[in-house]
């Protein structure tokens, strides 16, 4: 009986742990500052809604996703509501991807994220210094979305893990 | 081709608006919620203004906990690294104190003598401080900010300094009722006025985005002027915000404008927000 109490826990901790690990994220803003790494940063938030609404849509509400744009936006002081476009632009990418792909490829996802990153963050620059007039450095964008590029097969290979086991523990 | 365009179609309107299983809202109606936030948020309209302040008090305090393990991480890092430098430090610290020493004789002649010459002009400084514990230190690449815990219940104002130790580390930009947030000095947008010692050359203290800050609004042959010994920048005291004399930074002469903040803002724990009054002594 424990045994399946325990068993029916970790099932639906692992089934909320993209959830889990996206609202830590937005709340925490992994960005290893205190490494003191000049020129360095990359955006987790974005490797992780990609992987997950691309591969397993149903671990990550559209709402939820909406929520944690709001709660990035006030925690690095931003305008509300322009994370939240920008995480949904991506999630309509993803859907779309899923809608047009038969047999899913790792290198065109991985061009995909960089296609959609750039879009994403254009419409943040343009938003930003167009439209709310703050100063902001182009440079550092390029680079956030260099290493997020860099960084996604990385991820993907521990999300596809922990996809797997999901899907394993869904079936037991 | 007709074809392929429905199929474009089809893809398009199926990612947009139809609705999974476990999805409670279609992407469009959310993209379009997002759209309508933004637009909101430019607006200065009280009720909104007040939605937003609430909705910054909550997220705050649950990031203040939610940063709670990472913050733990950076603190381990910073005591292997001190631990690691420890003799060099010890080293490098004597031989300052000495010299600190004997700077602080001087410094104390003219202290008095800087009093003495105020009270000639019968002018006074008052200054208000609240001492402030940092809430949230999170360095976004874009923006460089930090959540204080004091807001308007402690009478936090916009614009009022942030003093850390002697030194200005930035201004308020943002008051919620318990908490507010303070653009640091290193942020792309800061720019404050600042006097430059010992050449006494007015300029304007910008942020780029990295840890340290550049000269502006100075001309071609004043830079120049720089290249030939460092210089201590202090606030000005222009604009009014800010009382003159609060060291900056430094400017070596081999770095050309380049300002290196006194305060090190990864390190920021507690600090002093400040209000300055200069007027005369009645």
């Amino acid at each position: 009986m424990s045994s399946l109490n325990k068993s029916t826990f970790f099932r639906a901790f692992l089934s909320y742990l993209p959830l889990i690990i996206l609202f830590i994220s937005v709340f925490n803003e992994f960005d290893f500052n205190y490494l003191k790494i000049e020129n360095f940063s990359f955006n987790f938030v974005y490797i992780l809604i990609f992987y997950w609404t691309l591969r397993n849509p149903d671990s990550l509400g559209y709402f939820s996703i909406f929520l944690a744009g709001v709660i990035n936006d006030v925690v690095i002081g931003i305008p509300i509501g322009i994370s939240s476009l920008c995480y949904l632009i991506l999630c309509a990418v993803t859907a779309y991807i899923r809608n047009i792909t038969l047999s899913p490829n790792f290198v065109k996802d991985w061009f995909s994220f960089l296609f959609t990153m750039i879009l994403i963050n254009s419409i943040q620059v343009i938003i930003l210094d167009l439209i709310f007039l703050i100063e902001i450095n182009y440079m550092s964008y390029v680079v956030n979305t260099g290493f997020t590029f860099l960084f996604y097969p990385i991820f993907f290979t521990v999300f596809n893990f922990f996809d797997q086991l999901i899907l394993q523990k869904k079936n037991d | 081709m007709a074809t392929g365009r429905d199929d474009f179609v089809i893809a398009f309107r199926s990612a947009f608006l139809k609705k999974k299983d476990k999805q409670k809202f279609s992407l469009l109606s959310l993209i379009l919620l997002s759209i309508v936030v933004i637009i909101l948020s430019n607006i200065n309209f009280k009720p909104i203004q007040f939605v937003k302040i609430g909705i910054n008090e909550i997220i705050y305090r649950s990031s203040y906990i939610a940063s709670k393990p990472e913050n733990y991480l950076q603190e381990l890092t910073l005591k292997i690294k001190n631990h690691i430098n420890l003799f060099e430090n010890y080293k490098d610290i004597k031989l300052e104190l000495e010299n600190l020493k004997q700077e602080k004789i001087t410094n104390n002649f003219l202290k008095s003598e800087n009093e003495k010459l105020r009270n000639l002009i019968n002018e006074n400084i008052n200054s208000d401080e609240i001492l402030a514990k940092v809430l949230i230190d999170r360095e976004s690449p874009f923006l460089k900010s930090i959540i204080l815990n004091k807001g308007t219940k402690d009478n936090v104002k916009l614009g009022m300094a942030i003093i850390d130790g002697v030194y200005l580390v930035g201004q308020i930009i943002e008051v919620n009722y318990t908490n507010s947030r303070a653009l640091l000095l290193s942020d792309l947008n800061s720019k404050i006025p600042s006097v430059l010692a010992p050449q006494n050359i007015q300029a304007v203290v910008s942020g780029t985005g990295k840890d340290y800050g550049i000269i502006e609004h100075t001309k071609d042959d004043i830079v120049e002027d720089l290249n030939k010994i460092d210089s201590i920048i202090y606030t000005s005291g222009l604009g009014g915000l800010f009382k003159p004399g609060v060291p900056i930074g430094k400017i070596s002469k081999d770095t050309k404008n380049k300002v290196n903040f006194f305060s090190d803002f990864t390190q920021l724990n507690f600090i002093k927000i400040v209000s300055f009054s200069i007027g005369d002594k009645n």
